[in-house]
């Protein structure tokens, strides 16, 4: 070890290996703490809380792309992409303490009942071997933890037991035009649920508007899972950064170490009772295929052969405009009022969507003021003309798990520690561009109802990913059908969880952070139980 | 209108200290082909040696007098107090400091002065002359990549980002000040 690094030496007598340090790994970490000796991996640094603003300097200014906020890249990061859609997998992505919840955005809903069963309502995609029912005590477990600020005024959305623990952000003033042609067209708006402090809560201050949320939330209010990862610590939880786990050691029926290297070159094996695997939608299952051996010859836990299959994300939808009077945009950085009303009439044909009415149309005057060869009177003239007028709705779309979506290893390439980097082989399919019209059509019919001159539109053709990494691991009752169990322990290791949206059969077109948090919790629950009476 | 003490305390709480991750700046050594000019200077500040803390100030008030629109005032005052917490002994001030002293060798090369006794016009010339006004910014770029991101984008990024500079443009509230979750629900005044 070297003067001043951190001893990044195993934990003697562990009873759970928790790889990741994102949400759901830094859940299961807080949840199992107080009672086991807990160890958490994580591939990249542990971030100082004091940089924030400097990152949020890195994130208006032009010359540092999305992933260099948060130092994403280099050859740690390599990967390929080798589907019909380049996958930009580091702008979607955080390694290190706190993980993906670093950068995201904060919106936190609830799947709905029928995402559980997708196959039998809609007649398309896999049902999850568990039902709304089943998580539904987790989801609000996971809105406390989170702190969650939203309202019940949401007739759409799935039955829910209490309140939020804090109250919605008020509508936004351009939320106030929306409304009025929407209540033309017989739309329903509604609050949306955001993990973001409406007012003090758990410690963390109410947000103070800095409208950078994505990437970086200088103030804290914004959820990200440094805090379960702080209380895990308090806890006596131990947490290694830069400690990139290359392989799961193994017998038949459990895993016995993870194997990771360290900055100073070393090699370390962590042992531990349990093993839960919180890497992500790319990384847990890169992990289990690095993990291969004359047992498990095609990857670890991966008897069923769906390790890496079904690669799903959320498919942007949008459009947007300028009216002729103003709408006061950019002054906060998140969404306010949402509308749920076309997700279940989802069938075969046409998946889910949910759609957004945004607060942050158009340019940020700032990151205008630095771009252009104009200053003085003539840049203040540019940056009037460019601001204040701008209207958009965006929205979320539902993948369906296919067969030729996925994610596997790259024969031709290694990363900084030698491993073979992930492919990312990402189809889309047809419904999802179906969707995705659809979708565009309600948000023309609003746009145009409004008055707006239509500039943009992100259509099939234009759309993008949400960053929301999901199904690659999928969980199923039947052991040749998925990877893991309801309660997301892999059929193939006795004490082996994976705590991610890597185990979402079919993925809705919700935002997963909230259900990989609730599945976390549970998964969490299971572990403890095994722990106490099987492992 | 006035930028006054709270919009210098604002710009530098949507910036904040420059130490840290902000940026890794690799020093400047040669000066051959990136505009730097003749050694010839008057004040003493001029050459290798690094600028002082005063010229440094000086020549980013400056060179703000030419970058703000012509209705903003207390220009000096918010620029001085801005540099308080930006010229701090990072690696970012350091950026700062060596683009000013380099921006300052130009103008004596090619004006016989440095940048603060230039008139607003000479001014606005040698930034463009440096070709500041059309480089895109780059912390370890040339010397016009540089001069865009120390002094142009850093005196740009200090007003805009505050709550007068963001009322220039009608919005109250600029990204990366934090001021609040009132004036998003406010309408038109």
């Amino acid at each position: 070890m070297s003067a001043g690094e951190p001893d990044r030496s195993p934990v003697t007598n562990a009873d759970v290996c928790v790889v990741g340090a994102g949400p759901a790994g830094a859940l299961v970490a807080d949840r199992l703490a107080a009672d086991h000796e807990v160890v958490v991996l994580d591939a990249g640094p542990r971030f100082d809380p004091a940089d924030r603003l400097a990152r949020q300097e890195r994130a208006i200014r032009p010359s540092y792309d999305r992933p260099d906020v948060w130092d994403v890249g280099g050859e740690r990061d390599a990967h390929a992409n080798s589907g019909e859609r380049v996958y930009p997998l580091n702008h979607a992505r955080v390694k290190g303490v706190g993980g993906s919840t670093l950068h995201w955005q904060g919106m936190v809903m609830r799947l709905h009942e029928d995402d559980f069963n997708s196959e039998t309502e809609r007649g398309v995609g896999a049902d999850w071997p568990i039902d709304y029912a089943d998580l539904r005590p987790y989801y609000a477990a996971a809105e406390r933890e989170l702190g969650v600020a939203g309202a019940s005024d949401n007739p759409y959305a799935p039955p829910r037991e209490e309140p939020h623990p804090m109250p919605a952000f008020e509508p936004s003033y351009s939320d106030s035009l929306f409304a009025e042609a929407c209540e033309e067209l017989g739309i329903d708006m509604h609050s949306v649920p955001n993990a973001r402090n409406s007012e003090a809560y758990d410690g963390r201050s109410a947000c103070v508007g800095y409208g950078t949320c994505q990437p970086v939330c200088p103030a804290g209010a914004k959820y990200d899972a440094t805090v379960h990862i702080e209380r895990a610590e308090e806890q006596g939880a131990t947490v290694i950064d830069c400690a990139a786990v290359g392989r799961l050691e193994h017998d038949a029926d459990r895993v016995t170490a993870a194997a990771y290297a360290t900055p100073d070159g070393e090699e370390h094996r962590q042992t531990a009772d349990a093993f839960v695997v919180a890497c992500g939608g790319v990384e847990t299952p890169r992990l289990l295929l690095l993990s291969e051996s004359d047992r498990y010859p095609d990857g670890l836990a991966n008897s069923s052969g769906t390790v890496g299959k079904f690669f799903m994300d959320h498919l942007f939808a949008g459009v947007g405009g300028t009216l002729d009077e103003p709408t006061r945009q950019n002054h906060v950085g998140f969404y306010t009022s949402a509308c749920d009303q076309f997700y279940d009439e989802a069938d075969e044909s046409v998946g889910p969507f949910k759609l957004e009415f945004f607060n942050y149309a158009g340019p940020s005057p700032v990151e205008q003021a630095l771009t252009g060869d104009d200053w003085g009177d003539a840049l203040l003239d540019r940056l009037r003309d460019g601001y204040g007028t701008h209207v958009a709705m965006g929205g979320l779309v539902e993948q369906l798990p296919r067969a030729d979506s996925y994610v596997g290893l790259d024969p031709d390439r290694t990363d900084d520690r030698g491993n073979p980097v992930p492919e990312i082989h990402w189809s889309v399919g047809d419904r999802a561009l179906r969707t995705i019209e659809r979708a565009n059509e309600v948000q023309r019919s609003v746009l145009e109802a409004l008055g707006a001159d239509i500039e943009w539109v992100a259509g099939p053709d234009a759309t993008g990913p949400a960053y929301h990494h999901m199904g690659t691991t999928r969980m199923s009752a039947d052991p040749d059908a998925g990877v893991v169990d309801a309660d997301c322990r892999t059929h193939d290791l006795d004490n082996c969880w994976i705590a991610s949206s890597a185990v979402f059969p079919t993925s809705g077109a919700m935002n997963p952070t909230l259900t990989i948090a609730a599945l976390a919790l549970r998964a969490a629950d299971d572990v403890r139980e095994r722990l106490t009476h099987t492992l | 209108m006035e930028l006054t003490r709270r919009d210098a305390a604002a710009a530098l709480a949507a910036v904040g200290a420059t130490g840290g991750v902000a940026v890794a700046v690799r020093r400047v050594t040669d000066g051959a082909d990136d505009g730097r000019g003749a050694t010839d200077a008057t004040d003493g500040d001029e050459g290798e040696a690094p600028p002082s803390e005063a010229t440094v100030r000086g020549s980013m008030a400056a060179v703000a007098a030419v970058l703000y629109p012509s209705e903003v005032e207390g220009v000096e005052a918010f620029v001085d107090r801005f540099l308080d917490g930006r010229l701090d002994g990072s690696a970012h001030a350091e950026g700062v400091r060596t683009a000013v002293g380099e921006l300052d060798d130009a103008a004596r090369s090619w004006y016989d002065a440095p940048v603060a006794a230039l008139s607003e016009s000479e001014r606005d010339r040698l930034l463009r002359e440096v070709g500041a006004d059309v480089a895109d910014e780059d912390p370890e770029g040339t010397l016009a990549e540089r001069v865009r991101y120390y002094v142009v984008n850093e005196l740009l990024l200090a007003l805009y980002a505050s709550p007068t500079g963001g009322e220039l443009v009608g919005l109250e509230n600029p990204q990366g000040h934090p001021g609040g979750t009132e004036s998003y629900r406010r309408g038109p005044r």
